[in-house]
């Protein structure tokens, strides 16, 4: 007999309890923004190290882009490879990590569609960690992509004018702007929600900006609105001031001034607002 | 629970009127909620009734287009911080992360809590061997059974022990005996003192772990109360009876309406019978009444298997409290033959 049903039913068990379930609480602690960022940042390789084919894109684009268009365009530029990689193998480092930054902004887009930025946004955890976490992995990729470029530019015949100290100058020097455009990235992708669509955008920006520059071909064989265009072209300044610090042509250090102002505007406006858009409740 | 006292005062949550819109649909239209601290608070209702998006705001994810709420005494709108700072969330859309190890979600989400690394790393091995993941903690928790997900879930919401714990739909989709596992975990951590605001499409789910039960419709509140206050509401119940033999039904059928006063309802099994009992009885009389009957079979001869006296079940309730048949999805393992 099983009477009444429904209220033995109701009948709480003792509870078995799991040693270590419950954690003895103190007061409510919050993580630093700093510890925050460096765990983001972990969480970054973390996921590297689960699933390295991540990094092709960050080995695959530098490969290409260096290979492929200094065989392709170095004859037309004429000279031997030590001549015309001192112009374009510069160009081309600009160009990898411009490309390659728009992978973080995927990245970011597929964080928010996955049940566990809601769990991050639950949590008193400084509203930039997640974004700056990202971008401080994103500073390793930018360095791999770089490597990669120089490396196989030296192998190619590539001899920098401007010696180690230029290379690195000028690797920190795109590197810098791939940040700043990191940012940009990153408020395109909280706002579309979209790993797919992020990188659509990024392309229409980015492959436009690239091949309209001064990259691969003299601004002066084009016709007058294209010249207008490269000369405003922020890919054209980065690779004058890449191609100044790597050849130690730097006169006046015009291109590199401009490169530096124009990474701390893209990322003074590009910063706040993807810190606005991410702590948006919708 | 003194632990509950260190932060504001008043009620675990307290929201009133709150409204929210999504493209012109009032996804939730004006609810009342008060959870007392230390409760269990079941939140019932079908897909889309406005559950999700209750918890949403009042874990400070979604902001309310009307009404208020404070949470732990601190307000959802300017007080989320502090809200963030005590309470966890687990559930269909807080959730873990598919790449890393079950580990390494702990420490993530322990470093996260404000634990330094050597705390998160102990914490995180203390979890998995409490929620039985020891063996899996190195393998990506994508390739995790939906059991130990939920369980990993419900760990990572427990790295640092919360006033109040959210659990949205905590075993949708689960197997009896993971659905039985995570209802244990649940009342444990409900008997060491953190509220937990628990919403379920399931009828049983409600009935086994909440004490105080809302049940929501269309973005609002229509019954609420426990468990044995809402089934009250439709009736006192029924007493059913499974005989040994059926041929001896007819008999029983007589016996059972001379005693108890009401109609006999054969079910569709040759053996069953059913009496609807009076919705003003109270517990003592349906005891007296049920013992009374039983003597009167027996001397009557008829020999019965079985008696069970059920409370309508919350299906029923529903039906009976929302005017229309919850949706496929709720469903409840003691329906009565009608």
């Amino acid at each position: 007999m099983t009477l009444p049903a429904a209220t033995a039913s109701r009948a709480v068990p003792q509870p078995h309890r799991a040693a270590g379930l419950l954690a003895p609480s103190g007061p409510p602690r919050r993580a630093g923004a700093i510890a925050a960022s460096a765990t983001f940042g972990w969480r970054a390789i973390l996921k590297i190290k689960h699933e390295p084919k991540q990094l092709t894109d960050v080995i695959a684009i530098p490969v290409l882009i260096t290979v492929l268009f200094t065989y392709i365009f170095g004859g037309a530029i004429g000279g031997t490879p030590g001549h015309y990689l001192k112009t374009l193998l510069p160009g081309t480092l600009s160009m990898s990590i411009a490309i390659v930054t728009m992978y973080g902004g995927a990245r970011l887009a597929q964080d928010v569609t996955t049940g566990v930025f809601d769990r991050f946004r639950s949590m008193a955890v400084w509203r930039g960690a997640l974004v700056l976490g990202g971008l401080l992995s994103d500073i390793g990729r930018y360095l791999f992509a770089a490597v990669i470029v120089v490396v196989l530019g030296l192998i190619m015949g590539y001899r920098p004018g401007g010696g180690a100290p230029g290379v690195i100058a000028a690797v920190a020097l795109v590197i810098a702007f791939g940040l700043s455009l990191s940012w940009l990235w990153a408020a395109v992708a909280l706002l579309v929600r979209d790993p797919a669509l992020v990188i659509s955008i990024a392309n229409a920006v980015l492959i436009p900006l690239s091949f309209a520059s001064n990259i691969f071909v003299q601004p002066r064989t084009m016709p007058g609105w294209l010249q207008a265009f490269v000369n405003v072209n922020p890919i054209s300044h980065v690779a004058n001031a890449t191609r100044d610090l790597m050849n130690n042509t730097s006169g006046a250090g015009g291109p590199v001034t401009w490169c530096l102002v124009a990474t701390a505007a893209i990322t003074l406006v590009f910063a706040p607002l993807t810190l606005h858009l991410y702590n948006k409740q919708r | 629970m003194s632990r509950n006292g260190t932060a504001g005062g008043g009620p675990a949550i307290e929201a009133h009127g709150l409204v929210k819109i999504y493209g012109g649909t009032r996804a939730l239209d004006g609810i009342d909620l008060t959870v007392q601290r230390g409760q269990v608070f079941g939140f019932l209702g079908p897909n889309g009734a406005g559950k999700t998006t209750t918890i949403r705001i009042l874990a400070t994810l979604t902001r309310p287009d009307g009404g208020t709420a404070r949470v732990l005494g601190f307000d959802v709108v300017s007080g989320r911080n502090a809200i963030r700072a005590r309470a966890a969330v687990t559930g269909q859309f807080a959730s873990i992360d598919d790449d890393l190890t079950g580990h390494e979600n702990l420490v993530v989400f322990g470093r996260l809590r404000g634990l330094s690394r050597a705390a998160s790393r102990r914490r995180a091995d203390e979890l998995l061997a409490a929620f039985d993941l020891t063996g899996s903690s190195g393998c990506p928790a994508g390739s995790y059974s939906g059991g130990m997900r939920r369980r990993l879930d419900l760990g990572a919401s427990l790295i640092v022990t919360p006033d109040l714990l959210f659990l949205d739909e905590p075993t949708t989709g689960m197997d009896p005996r993971s659905q039985s596992q995570v209802w244990e975990l649940v009342r444990q951590i409900a008997a060491a003192g953190t509220t937990v605001l628990l919403t379920t499409q399931y009828l049983a789910e409600a009935d086994q772990l909440a004490e105080q039960i809302a049940v929501i419709d269309h973005g609002r509140i229509v019954a609420e109360g426990t468990s044995a206050q809402l089934k009250a509401r439709v009736g006192s119940g029924a007493l059913q009876v499974r005989l040994l033999d059926g041929q001896q039904r007819s008999q029983a059928q007589a016996v059972l309406a001379r005693t108890l006063d009401g109609p006999v309802q054969l079910g569709a099994d040759p053996l069953a019978l059913s009496v609807p009992l009076a919705a003003q009885a109270d517990a003592a009389d349906v005891g007296r009444l049920a013992g009374h009957a039983m003597t009167r079979l027996s001397e009557a001869r008829v020999a019965v298997a079985e008696v069970t006296l059920g409370q309508p079940s919350l299906h029923e309730a529903f039906l009976a409290l929302t005017g229309r048949p919850a949706s496929p999805a709720v469903t409840d393992h003691q329906d009565v033959q009608p």
